[in-house]
């Protein structure tokens, strides 16, 4: 009798629609090896749903909230449900950025100097002090960005101190903590990592290069926007000392089965911690799915291995 | 290993048409996608609620098609439409005042197929199309494929503004470039909910007569008036000068998908032609369909029910407005689907769109009705679709979200002045977003 996988797809995170193509990818890859694949929006009937339709697998193929903060994976151990994909605690650890940071920077992992704002830290001490501070503190271009997301939503470049308020007034619309980072001018990758059960192994390292120069939302999703090279064209070194920041980043985080990296290699060859996504996405312009073809990986058997991994615990 | 080096996922990137430029993934559209879920109140789309409509009455209106046209229905048809529909149409178009020939009338897939039509028979790229602003947002994704320049002439509360009409002709023709047509939804506007005055119209159609200037009238809502009907269409007003667009997608039900051009004989032909090279024949089976209704349900009555139904929600939505947000301004729509909401001026609309998705309310920001950025401190608030109810607790989240954001503002205004926030992507509508 075939496995039955049930992808859960949708949610009502930002990124929801991002979720919904990439549980139809998984769903298709699945499909593709005979798995019996099931589809579904998480709603009210969730859990009664899992409870009465026992899946073997649950592979909750949703970005942002709930989906990768861990709350839904806790759930799933409650009941009992094995799923693909990083444990609830970890999921929760990696999915905040800053705490991710700080994690890895503990094992020797470089990441950029930041410094994380809750929004009522502005309101307290007031946003003319901190911002000088700031200015103060970090030379050079900053980043800034939500505590908690995906997908590059809420997230500005600041060049220009003056855009720094306005920088800070839109990731604070996407969530209340806000991460301001350095910026790391540099070759932009990401290390996709795939574990079915034999320890994990870091895929070719992506570079990423939007033709706009940033990696937005537009050139993440939109196909033709954004060049991939597969592996990175980096020399064989920095190659794999990217891939072994980002497993040592995978190992520190405790993350399982699948994550990404993203990396910012700078000019003399350091690869910098930017964040780990837990549940990476697998839609037709993402990059974990590049990092398995250029491994020479059929990505639906890969899924197959996966589900097959997180069923045998 | 297979070779995935310096791909850009899509081999055919560098030969789309120039007129695809900017149709590219957008974060706001992205953000559309958790309105569909119920815990959202969605006061974005402008779906009809066609829950208002008897099942009975098109149950019965698709049994008489196929028991006594099904051949006829299942077929291809005229490229003008069903004649006698295009009758019945005449007498939809006479509430209205326009008295026309049959035969200037043709029936297309929703008046939102009529207005890429007339757009393909009279633009080529760089020439200039005057839009009342705020417009239709997917009028100006139409103009927008054609290479269309939109030039947006202001309104006011009584519709477009004969003085700026006037400035605003004078000064591209002085540029030495083409204007080729006027849009605007003069009864009831999407996205303003405004409605053009029996003199504005007679002005308006005035300096586009002397000025040579074709106007297209389009009229979703003319018919879906609370208290006290509209002026008569500008239609009625002038016949050589105005391509009229109508449709029984708010009158009846979208999914049918009929509406229709009323146009000056010349045009009439090359738009049955552009029609035919672009789907043939309109759907036989819809256009029996709705013919069949038209013929033996009180169609008539039940307008009056779709009145009754959106009157109550405008009112939900005016009353909650008061309740909630009293120091905001807003348009007090007598008829339509829609109320346009003026933030302070720091307030972004776009900007401010992910929080209000997390507040599980969704709007419409008001950049996506104009065609140079501007409306960032606008939103278009539709009472169609969600119950009385909803709205109001919509209407209690949005200003939840607005007074977050106005903190927020407060707190780092101290700083400097804050600039708009990042360029909006090319906005391309959900589809619910009629």
């Amino acid at each position: 009798m075939p496995m039955h996988v049930l992808v859960l797809a949708g949610g009502i995170s930002h990124e929801r629609d991002i979720s919904l193509r990439s549980g139809r990818r998984v769903a298709d890859g699945l499909q593709a090896h005979g798995v019996n694949v099931s589809l579904r929006d998480p709603d009210a009937s969730l859990l009664s749903h899992i409870r009465a339709a026992r899946p073997d697998v649950v592979w909750p193929a949703l970005h942002g909230a709930s989906g990768e903060d861990g709350a839904l994976r806790g759930l799933l151990d409650f009941i009992g449900v094995p799923y693909v994909g990083s444990r609830s605690d970890e999921s929760r650890l990696a999915w905040d950025k800053p705490t991710a940071k700080t994690i890895v920077s503990r094992v020797g992992v470089p990441t950029p100097v930041s410094i994380t704002l809750p929004r009522e830290a502005f309101r307290e001490l007031g946003a003319v002090g901190i911002l000088e501070e700031i200015s103060e503190e970090f030379s050079g271009p900053l980043v800034v960005k939500p505590a908690q997301g995906g997908s590059s939503q809420g997230v500005s470049i600041v060049d220009d101190r003056d855009k720094l308020p306005r920088a800070m007034v839109d990731a604070y619309t996407y969530w209340d903590v806000a991460l301001i980072e350095q910026r790391i001018v540099g070759i932009e990758i990401a290390v996709s990592i795939l574990d079915t059960g034999d320890g994990p192994v870091a895929l070719p390292p992506v570079e990423i290069v939007p033709l706009s120069g940033v990696y937005s939302y537009e050139a993440r999703y939109t196909a033709g926007e954004t060049r991939f090279y597969a592996p990175a064209r980096l020399d064989e070194a920095t190659l794999e000392r990217a891939k072994q920041v980002a497993l040592d980043a995978h190992r520190a985080l405790g993350l399982r089965h699948l994550s990404r990296v993203d990396l910012i290699v700078d000019g003399v060859g350091t690869p910098w911690f930017l964040e780990a996504n837990v549940m990476p996405g697998l839609t037709e312009t993402s990059v974990y799915p590049q990092a398995l073809e250029a491994a020479g990986y059929d990505a639906g058997l890969a899924y197959e291995a996966l589900a097959k991994a997180a069923l045998a615990g | 290993m297979h070779d995935v080096s310096g791909t850009n996922l899509d081999p055919w990137y560098d030969s789309y048409a120039a007129r695809t430029a900017g149709l590219a993934a957008s974060e706001v559209r992205a953000l559309f996608a958790v309105a569909s879920r119920p815990e959202v109140v969605s006061l974005a789309g402008g779906m009809p609620y066609v829950s208002a409509l008897p099942k009975e009455l098109i149950q019965s209106s698709l049994d008489r098609v196929l028991d006594e046209f099904g051949p006829q229905a299942l077929q291809y048809g005229s490229g003008q439409g069903l004649p006698q529909l295009r009758e019945q149409i005449l007498d939809v178009m006479a509430l209205e005042g326009i008295r026309a020939s049959v035969d200037d009338v043709v029936v297309t897939t929703g008046s939102q197929h009529g207005l890429e039509l007339v757009t393909k028979l009279f633009v080529d790229p760089g020439d200039v199309v005057l839009a009342e602003a705020p417009s239709y947002v997917t009028a100006l994704v139409v103009f927008r494929s054609f290479q269309a320049d939109i030039e947006h002439v202001i309104t006011d509360e009584h519709g477009l503004v004969p003085e700026l009409l006037r400035e605003r002709i004078a000064a591209i023709k002085a540029s030495g470039r083409r204007i080729k047509f006027l849009y605007t939804i003069p009864s009831y506007g999407n996205p303003s909910g405004v409605t053009m005055s029996w003199e504005r119209r007679f002005e308006i159609l005035e300096i586009c007569r002397s000025e040579g200037i074709l106007v297209l009238e389009d009229d979703p809502y003319g018919l879906l008036w609370f208290d006290a009907p509209p002026p008569h269409a500008m239609r009625s007003i002038e016949e050589e000068g105005v391509v009229y667009l109508g449709t029984f997608s708010k009158t009846l039900a979208p999914g049918l998908r009929v509406g229709w051009v009323l146009a000056p004989h010349a045009i009439r032909e090359k738009l049955i032609l552009a029609n035919e090279a672009a789907v043939l024949s309109p759907s036989s089976f819809s256009q029996y369909v709705v013919s069949e209704y038209l013929g033996a349900a009180d169609w008539r009555g039940q307008i009056d029910t779709f009145r009754g139904v959106y009157r109550e929600r405008r009112d939900a939505m005016l009353t909650a407005l008061d309740d909630y947000l009293p120091d905001l301004s807003w348009t007090r729509p007598d008829g339509g689907f829609y109320v346009w909401l003026t933030l302070p001026e720091h307030l972004d609309s776009k900007a401010m769109l992910p929080r209000a998705v997390k507040e599980l309310v969704a709007y419409t920001p008001g950049t996506a009705f104009y065609a140079d950025g501007d409306g960032r401190h606008n939103m278009r608030l539709s009472f169609c679709y969600p119950t009385p109810e909803f709205i109001r607790e919509g209407i209690r989240r949005l200003s939840v979200v607005i007074n977050g954001e106005l903190e927020l503002l407060t707190t780092f205004a101290q700083t400097s002045p804050l600039p708009v926030a990042n360029d909006p992507a090319y906005f391309v509508p959900p589809s619910n977003l009629a």
